[in-house]
């Protein structure tokens, strides 16, 4: 157990600036390890608890829930002050750059609407340029990171199957929680792939199917650590099962999926050893004479005014581009260009995730016996990349690959729901209209592609020198360009959810775009947004050694996206958390060893 | 629609199970499962180690803005913008498309003019294109009727509406004099379905069944694996 530090040098052990899925994680293990910790959040408190809208109705809301540009994902998503646009603080994009930034300013970040799938990246994943040539290797191994992500999982709660593919790892016995039973929807997109060679299996997301084991797990999961064992059976046991109702995106007041704020935050509490402060954005980091990180400086929002607090060791968690933002705010005459960014690489190398699709009309869909589909409102299967051997034989045209998300059916009817029936029904209106709607209810499907993405020198961002928010802070100015083996990747997914939705006797909705570049998400719009701070092994290529930790300030360390050195098709998160787990398991040791 | 109450037998089931789970939850443990009130003791004293300097955060929650918005308790709190005339004539029109029949009611019986007048008053630049369309449209339509029949939309008889129904359903086989009204047909079918699947009735007549808290979750019934040949 680490010791706190005499309060006349420091007032807190460690300053973790921001509280979603790498903060809140970074707040549990060091709260957890007898570390003092202070939590800067820039958004307000936020209470999962009592502000949940559980089972609200779309007719219960303005504008029957629809997404607006206050709440692009719809008036019951969980984001406060979010979007692609967060009132009074701005970014800006470079000339022919078009990249979207979503944040959210509220206790728990993003980790709060966020689509819970929860994939582990794969052995290829960790070195895809010792494999195809591109990009850059991490300088960690699959096996380096594969006990974090078992325990990962078993915390914070990860229903799965037990496929073991290639280059998509499956979970050791007693890690996953079951997965659920596949819809109709599902079922029949499996029958009808299989011969098209492409697998559908049981999807993973961090949504619990059943409570976790108070008794067994947290011992499992902190062997020889009483206090964490102790206050992870506390909040294990405050958290309920799936209700099989009421969309994830909203937050979930019983915790049955993964949130900071139900998940992480709460135990970290429960030691006594964690402050939170919401509404404290911070502006830059302070560094000493020697070069090591004092603390921060950061604004209060309600009140409009500048504080600073010292802490042994700093730990920015506050997204991709918000920690790069923050370390090219902070000039010193040591770090002239910003601190930790000797390299020149902070900002550089950002990347999103490839997203295209295409939707169906499947008549074997049409006039099914009513039954509930809900489930755990994400997906309960999807697709994993299976083509990984033509792609290394230069078959495809493009060197990575994606998976696919899919469903619809007999959702719960929301505005918009029969857009474009006119169509199908040469312009029904009346009683004909009814039975019509009664027809084509549920036998609509979308398919999304989600993809790799290799870093470029032409993605990154940067500070605007003519550009502050309202807090006074330089902004983010973007520039984004995707190649080939982007573009021709979204190409290659709508093309094949047009042989998809054709093998299940389904038609195309609108036309499949041949043009991938057409196809393409912008850049930020899929909200994987990673590669601003990365690893690697040497510090003029990298800008944070393989735990994570500035090559040039010893007792700075990043535990979000911003690490990341490749962006595989596996969403980001439950990837953020067990590399922040893997830091905060090197910060404590190398305390220890008074390293610093 | 957020001025239509009635929360359905669903929504008490549900609220029911999530008390039951939180009492549970934190009887077991005697904690609070809220996180502001872990931050927020009932009489706040300074912690050892933190600085003065730091503030004590308030207890906070929704400040009731456009970006943070009370989800618990909605409001669509913007003017609305049709005239009592043009609802009258808006609403014959949406029980042309979604009339009665022996399985639910029509559109204007649950309020979907409501929801359109909500929709097309909204604060934002899409609502403004919409004003000006929908407004055009029931303009255009009482005066085709006063030109064929002498009369406003909203007094013909059903076969008198159906015949101009008929000339603007279908925006691909409308004559050019005709086209910008079977756009206007075709944007007020959308948000009638909008408003009236979405009510009670509605999810009823398509037999949505979801949105009910489960203890366990089956997947499809044989029926419907059997009808998919699965």
């Amino acid at each position: 157990m680490v010791q706190a530090s005499p309060k006349s040098q420091t007032d807190y052990d460690v300053i973790v600036v921001g509280s979603g899925a790498g903060g809140g994680m970074a707040a549990y293990q060091l709260a957890v390890s007898g570390l003092k910790v202070l939590v800067l959040e820039a958004g307000r408190s936020y209470d999962p608890v009592r502000e949940t809208p559980m089972f609200k109705l779309p007719r219960q809301a303005p504008l029957l829930g629809a997404g607006t540009k206050h709440k692009p994902f719809g008036f019951y998503d969980a984001t406060v002050d979010g979007g692609w646009e967060v009132p009074g603080e701005p970014y800006t994009n470079a000339p022919g750059t078009d990249f979207k930034w979503w944040r959210s300013r509220m206790l728990g970040g993003r980790t709060n609407h966020w689509g819970r799938i929860s994939l582990r990246m794969g052995e290829y994943d960790f070195k895809p340029k010792t494999r195809d040539g591109l990009g850059a290797d991490w300088p960690l191994t699959y096996d380096d990171l594969a006990p974090y992500y078992d325990r990962t999982e078993m915390l914070i709660g990860v229903y799965g199957g037990d496929d073991n593919l290639e280059n998509t790892p499956g979970s050791p016995p007693g890690v996953l929680q079951p997965a659920p039973a596949p819809r109709a929807t599902e079922l029949l997109t499996k029958k009808h792939a299989a011969p098209l060679g492409i697998p559908v299996i049981p999807a993973h997301l961090a949504i619990m199917t059943q409570r976790q084991d108070a008794d067994v797990l947290p011992k499992k999961i902190h062997p020889n650590n009483p206090l964490a064992q102790k206050v992870l059976a506390q909040s294990m046991r405050q958290r309920a099962a799936c209700l099989w109702a009421t969309p994830c995106g909203w937050g979930c007041s019983v915790k049955a999926n993964f949130q900071s704020t139900t998940v992480l935050l709460p135990p970290a509490m429960m030691t006594g050893n964690v402050d939170i402060v919401p509404d404290a954005m911070v502006r830059e980091l302070i560094v000493d004479a020697s070069g090591k990180a004092t603390g921060v400086h950061y604004i209060d929002k309600t009140t409009r005014t500048d504080r600073q607090v010292k802490a042994r060791v700093v730990v920015l968690a506050a997204s991709a581009c918000e920690s790069a933002r923050i370390m090219l705010n902070s000039k010193t005459a040591q770090f002239p260009n910003g601190v930790g960014n000797s390299s020149g690489l902070v900002g550089k190398y950002l990347m999103d995730t490839v997203g295209a699709g295409i939707g169906g009309q499947i008549p074997a869909l049409e006039n099914l016996p009513p039954h509930n589909q809900d489930g755990a409102s994400g997906m309960h299967m999807y697709v994993p990349w299976w083509e990984y051997k033509n792609q290394l034989a230069g078959k495809l045209g493009f060197a990575r690959g994606y998976h696919i998300e899919f469903g619809g059916g007999r959702e719960m009817p929301g505005p918009g729901i029969f857009g474009g029936l006119e169509s199908y029904t040469n312009g029904a209106y009346g009683k004909r209209f009814k039975e019509e709607a009664r027809r084509y209810y549920g036998s609509f499907m979308y398919f999304s592609g989600r993809g790799e993405m290799i870093p470029n020198e032409d993605s990154y961002c940067e500070i605007d020198p003519n550009v502050v928010d309202q807090w006074g802070i330089p902004v983010l100015r973007f520039h984004w360009k995707w190649s080939e083996h982007e573009t021709k990747q979204a190409a290659h997914m709508v093309k094949t959810f047009a042989e998809m939705v054709t093998a299940m006797g389904g038609k195309v909705q609108g036309t499949v775009q041949t043009d991938g570049a057409k196809a393409i998400a912008n850049g930020g719009q899929i909200i994987h947004e990673v590669g601003t701070c990365r690893m690697g092994t040497d510090a003029k290529t990298s800008v944070l050694n393989q735990y994570c930790q500035s090559w040039d300030v010893k007792n700075l360390f990043v535990t979000d996206g911003s690490v990341f050195v490749s962006n595989a098709d596996k969403n980001p998160t439950l990837s953020i958390l067990a590399l922040a787990w893997r830091t905060c398991d090197h910060i404590i040791a190398e305390m220890q060893r008074g390293n610093i | 629609m957020s001025d239509e109450q009635t929360p359905p037998m669903a929504r008490r089931e549900a609220l029911k199970v999530i008390a039951v789970a939180a009492a549970s939850a934190s009887l077991a443990e005697g904690f609070s499962p809220s996180i502001a009130d872990a931050q927020q003791p009932a009489t706040p004293k300074p912690k050892p180690g933190v600085p003065s300097g730091v503030p004590v955060p308030p207890k906070t929650g929704p400040r009731g803005t456009v970006t943070d918005p009370d989800l618990i308790n909605p409001v669509a709190n913007w003017p609305r913008l049709l005239s009592a005339a043009e609802l009258v004539t808006l609403g014959a029109l949406c029980d042309m498309i979604i009339p009665a029949d022996d399985k639910s009611p029509s559109a204007s019986t649950v309020g979907v003019p409501r929801y359109i007048n909500e929709y097309v008053s909204a604060p934002y630049d899409w609502a403004e294109r919409a004003l000006v369309s929908v407004r055009g449209g029931l303009s255009w339509l009482d005066v085709e009727s006063e030109r064929r029949f002498t009369k406003r939309f909203s007094l013909l008889t059903v076969a008198q509406r159906t015949q101009i129904c008929d000339d603007i359903c279908y925006l691909p086989n409308a004559k050019p004099e005709f086209r910008a009204a079977a756009r206007f047909f075709d944007q007020i079918r959308d948000l009638t379905s909008s408003g009236f699947y979405t009510t009670d009735a509605g999810m009823k007549d398509l037999q949505y069944i979801g949105n009910v808290p489960l203890a366990k979750f089956d997947g499809p019934p044989p029926e419907v694996l059997r009808k998919l040949g699965l």
